[in-house]
Formats: C-alpha cells, sequence, structure tokens
C-alpha cells in the first residue's frame, strides 16, 4: 500500500503544524507508514489509519493538543499500550491519535503511604517492580502487565487473575491528573483518601478514553503477602470443578484467584507447551491462595478437601515460585495454544453469576454441539468471568459468520442469567452495539447525558462505549493466530 | 385528572425538618415506579426534593435553600440476596441493620462499619462516609456494583448490574455514592458481600506520644499481618489509642495478634528512651519495658498496655450524633500529625476535639462538642486546610455554623466538572439546592 492511500484529512493537516509546536517534530507522525503501525490495538479485526499520531512527553503537552482539538471539533484517541481487546483504541480516520509511551516516568514511590506516583505510559509491571524493594507491589495485574500501561489499564479499569480478592484499577487510584476533553488539566485526589465532592476518580476510571486522559496517576501499593500457594485440582467433569469452585466460595474462603480450563484447552495447552496438568482431566481449577502464613495454611487445608470431596481425582500444591510458575504455565499458554489447534478464534469476555456457571457452561456445550464450532473454555472462575475461545477456520466460507453467531449467543447467556456483556476487556468499538442488550434506552440517555456533560463537543475517543448509527452495523471481532504482543514475546494473555 | 405522579402528599412538618428547613410535602413511594413518578410530578411542578431514609442524617451536608417535597424512603424497603454469589440488592430505604442481619444468617457481610445508628442503605450510600474497616475490602464505593437511581425528571436509570466484575458502561454509583442526593433519588443498590470471618481480634495499644503513634503505624505498615482496620482515637485532653482489628480463622488470627503485639510491643518500647511526649498521659504503661532498640529483637513479646479482646470496642465506628464533624483526608503517614495539629488547633481556641478514624488510610473524623461557635469551626477548619494535600470538609453543622456561612467544602479539585455533571442531570438544580458543593452559595454568587 502506498502511503497515497492513507493521506492527512484536510482538518487535521490544517492542526500539524500547530502539534509540531506544541510535541516538538519528533512528536508528530505524518508518514502513513508510521500512523500505519497504530492502526489496531489487541483486536486486530478493527483497522482505521489515524490522522495524525502524537507523542506528548508532558501534561502541558497534552493539554495543548486536546486544547487544540476541542477548539478545532477534530476528534481525538488516546492509546497506551495498545494492549486492549476492545478496539477502544482505534483511531479515528480523521482525528488525532494521543499516544502516552512517551510518558513514562516513575515519579515516585512512596513506602510511607504506601503509594506510588507514576505517568500514564508507565508499564503496569514496572510499578510492581519500581515498589519490590519496599516490600510492595501494585496488586491489579492484567495478563498482559508486562507491557499493558497503566493509564490504559484507568482507563479500561483492568483487573486480572487476582482482581476476586484484590479488586480492580479503580480500587487502586487514589489521584489522577486528567485532561479533560475541553482541554482543563484537573488535579484529582492523591496520596489522601476520599477526594472532597462527587468521586470523580471513580467515575473517570473505565470510562474508556471518553471523559479525557490521565496525564499522573497515583496508585495504592500493597504488602507483599508472607506466603503464598498455588494448588491445581483435576477434575472428569466441568459440574465437578464448578461445584468444588462453590464449595470454596460459599466456605468462606476468599483465594486470590481461582482459575478454570475445560478439556479443548487444556489439550491445547498440553499440545503447546507441555504443561503436564494430570492425565484424563476434563477440568483443571487453579486456585491460588495469599496472606498470612498461619491463615493460608488453614484455607489451603481446606480448599484441598473440599476439592477432594467435589471429586477431584488429582491435586498438586506448589509452594515455591518455580513450582507456581509450571502450574500457572498451562492457563496462561491458553490463548496462544487455542491459536496453534485452529486457524481462527474469537476471544470472549462474558461474565455470569458464579451460580450460573455450570448451567451456562453447559448450554455453552450444546450450542457448540448444535452449530459444530468449538468452543474452549479458559476463564476467571471464582468471579464468574467467561473467556471462551470460539474456534473457526478462516478458510472455510460461512465459518467466521457462524463463529460469531455462537459467540453472541453466548454473551446473550450471560445477560439472560443476569451477567455483564463485558468483565475486563471493555466496551469499546467491539461491544458498544451490544450495551442494548444490557441497558435499557434510558440507562443508555443516563450514559449519554453524563458523557456530554464532560464531552460536550463529542470529540473524546468517539463511537466507543455506546451505541451509535455509524457504527452498529459493523461484525464483532475475530482474532486469527496469537496477539502480535505475545508473537513477539512481550506479553503474556490468559 | 390531576397532574401526574403525585399521589398520597401529606403535609411536612417541623419532624420532617431537613437542615431545619421545613419541607411542604412528604410523600411516600411504595416501589421504584411510584418513585420515579413522583419525580416526574415534582420535575413537572418546579418542586425541589430533598430525601429521607433514616433520617440519621438529616443535618448531613449543607442546608437545602428549599423542600417542596421530602421523598421519604420507608418503603423501599426489600432485600433480594443471591447467598452462592455473594451479592446482595436491596432497596433504599432498607436500615443497614435489617441487612446486616439477613447477610449474617447466611454467614456473610457487607463490610463496612456504618458511623451512624438507625440509618437505611440509601443514606449510607448518599452519605458515603464510612467507617475504619477499609483495609481490606475497601469502603463504600468499592463495594458499590450497581445502582437503579430515579432521576430529577423522574426517568429511572441503572448503571452497573449485580456481578462484581462488570466493565459495562460508566460506574455512574461512584458519583451518587457520597453525592447527598443532588444527582437523583437512589431507588436500590447491589452490593459485593465477603463471608463473615469466623474470628476476630481487637488489639487496644496506648499511644503515649504522636511520635509513638507515627512508630507504630509505621511498624504495622512493613508487616505482614493484614488488619482490617487500624484505627487511631485521640480522645479529648490527650489519650491516644490505636486499635487494630485482625479478621480470619481462629487459630490465624490468634497467631497474628501476637505478631501484631510484638510489633506494637517494639515500636512503643522505643519510648523509655525518653522521646518527649505531647500527651503523656498513657506514658506510665510503657515504662519499665524497652529503652533500648534492642527491644525490637526481643523475643518475649513486650506488652505495654496493649490488650488483646475478641470484640469490637463499643461503639465501634460510630460518630457523635451531636456537634460538627470534619472529615479530614490527609496522606496515610501523616495520621498522627494530622491528630495532633487537630487537637492544637483545638486546644488553641479553648475546644476538646475528638479525632478518630483510620490512621492506615488517612481517613479521619474530627468531632467538635456541640455549642462551638461558627467563628471556632471556621478557625479550625482553616487551620487544617492550610496543610498542602490535606483537605477538610464538614460533614454536619449546627444550624448556627450554617447561619454563620462557614465554607463546607473547602477546595475541591474538579468542581467544575461536577457542576457540569449537576447541570446535565438535574438541571434545575431541584435535588437538595444547596445541600453539596456542586451548589454552595459562593458559587451560586458566581452566577448572573
Amino acid at each position: 500500500m502506498t502511503e497515497t492511500a492513507h493521506p492527512i484529512p484536510a482538518a487535521v493537516a490544517a492542526l500539524v503544524p500547530r502539534l509540531r509546536r506544541i510535541c516538538g517534530g519528533d512528536g508528530v507522525l505524518t508518514d502513513a507508514s508510521r500512523r500505519r503501525v497504530y492502526e489496531s490495538d489487541g483486536l486486530t479485526r478493527h483497522r482505521a489509519v489515524p490522522g495524525v499520531v502524537v507523542l506528548p512527553t508532558t501534561a502541558e503537552q497534552v493539554t495543548a493538543v486536546v486544547r487544540l482539538c476541542a477548539e478545532t471539533g477534530v476528534p481525538f484517541v488516546p492509546r497506551g499500550a495498545g494492549t486492549g481487546l476492545s478496539a477502544g483504541a482505534l483511531p479515528h480516520p480523521e482525528g488525532v491519535l494521543l499516544s502516552t509511551s512517551r510518558m513514562r516516568r516513575i515519579i515516585e514511590v512512596d513506602p510511607d503511604n504506601e503509594c506510588a506516583v507514576v505517568e500514564p505510559g508507565v508499564a503496569n509491571l514496572d510499578v510492581s517492580r519500581a515498589a519490590a524493594p519496599y516490600g510492595l507491589y501494585y496488586a491489579p495485574d492484567p495478563s498482559s502487565q508486562q507491557v499493558c500501561s497503566v493509564g490504559g489499564n484507568v482507563a479500561e479499569n483492568s483487573g486480572g487473575a487476582h482482581c476476586l480478592k484484590y479488586g480492580f484499577t479503580v480500587d487502586h487510584v487514589r489521584g489522577l491528573d486528567v485532561v479533560t476533553p475541553q482541554g482543563a488539566l484537573l488535579r484529582l485526589g492523591g496520596k489522601a483518601p476520599d477526594a472532597p465532592g462527587h468521586d470523580l476518580i471513580g467515575a473517570f476510571v473505565g470510562s474508556e478514553g471518553t471523559l479525557g486522559i490521565a496525564t499522573r496517576i497515583t496508585v495504592g501499593l500493597t504488602r507483599l503477602p508472607e506466603r503464598t500457594v498455588t494448588l491445581l485440582s483435576a477434575f472428569t467433569s466441568m459440574d465437578a470443578g464448578g461445584r468444588a469452585v462453590s464449595a470454596i466460595i460459599a466456605a468462606g474462603v476468599l483465594p486470590s484467584a481461582i482459575e478454570m480450563m475445560d478439556a479443548l484447552a487444556i489439550e491445547a495447552a498440553e499440545a503447546a507447551v507441555a504443561c503436564d496438568y494430570p492425565a484424563g482431566a476434563a477440568c483443571v481449577l487453579i486456585v491460588e491462595l495469599d496472606g498470612p502464613a498461619v491463615e493460608v495454611e488453614a484455607e489451603l487445608a481446606e480448599v484441598v478437601r473440599l476439592c477432594a470431596s467435589a471429586g477431584a481425582f488429582e491435586t498438586r500444591t506448589a509452594a515455591d515460585a518455580d513450582e507456581r510458575a509450571r502450574i500457572w504455565k498451562g492457563r496462561k499458554s491458553a490463548f496462544a495454544a487455542v491459536g496453534r489447534i485452529s486457524p481462527a478464534y474469537i476471544v470472549q469476555d462474558g461474565v455470569v453469576p458464579r451460580t450460573a456457571l455450570p448451567e451456562v457452561l453447559r448450554r455453552i456445550t450444546e450450542l457448540s454441539a448444535e452449530s459444530g464450532i468449538r468452543v474452549a473454555n479458559v476463564f476467571h472462575a471464582g468471579d464468574g468471568n467467561l473467556h471462551p475461545l470460539v474456534l473457526f477456520d478462516d478458510a472455510e466460507p460461512g465459518a467466521a459468520e457462524r463463529a460469531e453467531e455462537v459467540s453472541g449467543a453466548i454473551l446473550d447467556l450471560c445477560v439472560e442469567h443476569g451477567g455483564s456483556i463485558t468483565g475486563e476487556h471493555g466496551v469499546g468499538v467491539d461491544k458498544a452495539c451490544k450495551m442494548p442488550r444490557m441497558y435499557s434506552p434510558d440507562d443508555l440517555e443516563t450514559f449519554d447525558l453524563f458523557r456530554r456533560a464532560l464531552d460536550p463537543r463529542g470529540i473524546a475517543n468517539p463511537d466507543k462505549l455506546l451505541p451509535t448509527p455509524r457504527l452498529c452495523g459493523e461484525v464483532p471481532g475475530v482474532r486469527r493466530g496469537a496477539h502480535p504482543l505475545v508473537e513477539s514475546g512481550e506479553a503474556e494473555q490468559f | 385528572m390531576t397532574r401526574q405522579g403525585i399521589e398520597d402528599v401529606r403535609a411536612g412538618g417541623p419532624d420532617d425538618a431537613v437542615c431545619g428547613v421545613v419541607p411542604t410535602h412528604v410523600a411516600r413511594p411504595r416501589d421504584t415506579e411510584t418513585l420515579g413518578r413522583l419525580l416526574a410530578g415534582a420535575a413537572e411542578r418546579g418542586w425541589s426534593v430533598a430525601v429521607r431514609g433514616g433520617g440519621t442524617a438529616q443535618d448531613w451536608g449543607g442546608r437545602p435553600r428549599t423542600v417542596d417535597l421530602l421523598v421519604d424512603t420507608g418503603a423501599l424497603t426489600w432485600i433480594d440476596h443471591d447467598a452462592g454469589d455473594l451479592v446482595v440488592e436491596v432497596g433504599a430505604g432498607t436500615p443497614v441493620a435489617e441487612l446486616t442481619a439477613t447477610l449474617a444468617k447466611a454467614g456473610q457481610r457487607l463490610s463496612v462499619d456504618p458511623v451512624r445508628a438507625g440509618g437505611t442503605v440509601g443514606g449510607l450510600l448518599a452519605t458515603g462516609v464510612c467507617g475504619p474497616r477499609r483495609l481490606r475490602t475497601g469502603t463504600l464505593r468499592n463495594l458499590v456494583i450497581g445502582m437503579t437511581v430515579v432521576r430529577a425528571d423522574g426517568v429511572v436509570a441503572r448503571s452497573g448490574g449485580r456481578v462484581v466484575k462488570n466493565v459495562a458502561g460508566y460506574d455512574l454509583a461512584k458519583l451518587h455514592t457520597g453525592g447527598y442526593g443532588t444527582l437523583g433519588v437512589i431507588a436500590s443498590a447491589a452490593f459485593r458481600l465477603h463471608p463473615l470471618p469466623p474470628a476476630l481480634r481487637v488489639l487496644d495499644a496506648p499511644l503515649p506520644s504522636r511520635e509513638a503513634a507515627t512508630r507504630a503505624l509505621a511498624a504495622l505498615r512493613r508487616s505482614t499481618v493484614v488488619p482490617a482496620a487500624v484505627e487511631l482515637d485521640r480522645a479529648p485532653g490527650g489519650r491516644s489509642h490505636l486499635h487494630v482489628v485482625l479478621e480470619g480463622t481462629s487459630a490465624g488470627v490468634e497467631a497474628r495478634a501476637d505478631e501484631t503485639v510484638r510489633v506494637l510491643g517494639a515500636a512503643l518500647a522505643v519510648e523509655g528512651r525518653g522521646t518527649p511526649g505531647d500527651g503523656g498521659t498513657a506514658m506510665a504503661r510503657g515504662e519499665g519495658h524497652g529503652g533500648t532498640e534492642d527491644a525490637t529483637s526481643s523475643d518475649r513479646a513486650p506488652e505495654n498496655g496493649v490488650r488483646v479482646t475478641d470484640r469490637l470496642p463499643d461503639g465501634w465506628g460510630l460518630l457523635p450524633t451531636e456537634g460538627t464533624l470534619i472529615r479530614l483526608s490527609v496522606p496515610p503517614a501523616r495520621s498522627a500529625a494530622a491528630a495532633a495539629r487537630a487537637a492544637e488547633l483545638g486546644d488553641a481556641v479553648g475546644t476538646d476535639l475528638r479525632t478518630t478514624g483510620s490512621a492506615r488510610a488517612g481517613a479521619l473524623v474530627v468531632a467538635v462538642p456541640p455549642g462551638a461557635s461558627a467563628e471556632v469551626i471556621g478557625l479550625l477548619l482553616e487551620g487544617l486546610r492550610s496543610v498542602p494535600e490535606w483537605s477538610a470538609t464538614v460533614l454536619r453543622a449546627e444550624p448556627h455554623v450554617h447561619e454563620a456561612g462557614v465554607d463546607l467544602w473547602g477546595e475541591v479539585p474538579g468542581l467544575a466538572v461536577m457542576r457540569a455533571i449537576k447541570d446535565a442531570l438535574d438541571p434545575g438544580h431541584r435535588l437538595a439546592p444547596g445541600r453539596f458543593v456542586t451548589d454552595r452559595p459562593d458559587d451560586l454568587r458566581e452566577e448572573p
């Protein structure tokens, strides 16, 4: 493709000289080849070459860029590391893509106040690395944590395998500097808790870049637990595994993570990384417990007992980091592994009440049988967050459409059972048209009133999060093979 | 036919007053739909609207300019508990005590300490303040997973849902939590629950000085005992105590309590070297222990007056029901200094203050005895607000303080955005006008 295939739209071209004055010559990308690098996030089915890319280094530059957009009505799309899975960072072809990738300073780690102050482009895991010398870490751990940015986590309210116990990004953000869509730089909260007035931090986290851009983030840090134990239990049926999960929760145990894989996911993981899970397992459960050693010991004994009575035929316990890594290896490789047994697949991200898991899993099996479309199940069982992988061969005519039908039907199941269309990947472009399945027109109108209060001109990440007529003819996302960052070894995904 | 919506309205009386303002009408809708029609009717008439749950916080927040209609949520009482999912959805008028009792039967709880006895779930949410047990499971804002709100125009709108993990749509419940009903009337809410811990230990450590308090808090931060609460209680006269709450299995809390006694004992034992105290009254209990830094490596638990019990102190988390309450938020490492600063300011104006709250979180409340003059309150606020990074907002003031026009809020970053949200959701500013910072008097003066 030649550069002329993606000329800079006139409205954007008119901004370029001013953008250069704001961000410097090397902070503005206009070459089509360089802009094309940003054409998608982790959901590669959706692509659009941005009108221009800016790489600001300071909050002042971000503010100036957004003010310019506000003045001219040119839309902007914030982007962190681009690992998102809902096309929330899909560029606007006639807009500015504002990447925080050069805002990577860890401004401060403050062990006395158990917090860190960082710029939005800092990688999630780097916060924990910087905090480790003080015996602290940053709890939210999305699977892309090696590369995904804290700013992106704020936009998406990212969770991770351990959010069952430790909560989501919103539960850890104490302070935010935000550039609003109208170009005001606000400093909300800080090291002190409970900022006065309305909880704008709470409303901003998870707003998917539609309410502005965070330029500085104060996150709470958590004391590293005295003890962490990981346990793997193998079952001959998903029902038995599900019973174990219910029993653990009913016993009042709160593990830091409960993950589940079905036979197809296990088979894929075995083929890919030889994770050596118990032979004949139709379901494995990974349970992680952490906290004071005495509490972990007591809970571990209880969990082992509960898994056995639910029908586990083998349970392994890992006490050191190496053994734990071995147990996690199969789970963490599952998405990539499925890419090896199927030419293409769709990752779904629905949530059901935990008690509805057995029923929903049975219905997914039926859907799979009826359609002839294979579905591998890998999910966060503790909080009912399903990640069914809907497998298909994209070379086969009609297969993609049938896979999308199954994927959509799974989401319908989630909503029917009182769940959600997205537990952690966000709405973005991908699910904007599915919002009416979960919310009434009045609910959606209220969301829109709120959004327009902050962004009256509709320039902040337009066409994301809420359904629009322009958007809602499009098909949901399909992935082929591994995520580009997984392929290059920069990230894991699970 | 009369205009829509207004049914079963009675005249308001002195007992219905909100911050001293007697409402013209009072209505008690029987369900969310009725509440919706009621608010639509009020909108048509241009009525100002305030809400009452248990009536325990009618004197919280700013004084409303007018109340044409008081909505009594007393009939919105229902509990839909999904024990297996550790989730509950509750009508706003449900008494917190009733919810607690229902959940306890299933071995579960909503993990917050109410600060008022007799309140409702809606009132708990609308005021948004809760007590010290916030270190493991957060505060109310972290536990609300869905909310149904009736807008100023009567439209019923829901955000979130009934599953804990859910990122679909804006989390509007965060804005209503602590919003004093000024963005909408809360009809119901869904919460994430936690299992009731099988065992509890409460450590009560007298703090001989501000330095000792700071050291004890730092030592606790470095330990891995994972307390549910670390509460500082600085009583009038300078006596200070630290309450550490441990929750878990019975074997677990026993061992963690021993460890905590050791940690606190070591931190407090250093006092023997003669660090000057700012209170000093509790010094005696610390004498005879430690005296050198070797105390920190001693395997014999130095007691230093640390008592261990298996129950919470009486009135745990509850705030005084009279007088002025100031919410003081500070960076956590400054908690002891903040309590001391409040006391100094109190001494300077001749008032005995009590400061309590989560020292580990930096979330304190300064209680001023009833009768303190508006000038005294103003001086206290000024003194507390003069420290960078601290914020001091008045949760409850007495009528003479309102009349004197004391600024209850101080500097509120993001106020322009909050007002834009208010304008969008309640364009007529009819919901509790004057009760929240978005239309405090000095802001109104800016308007033409």
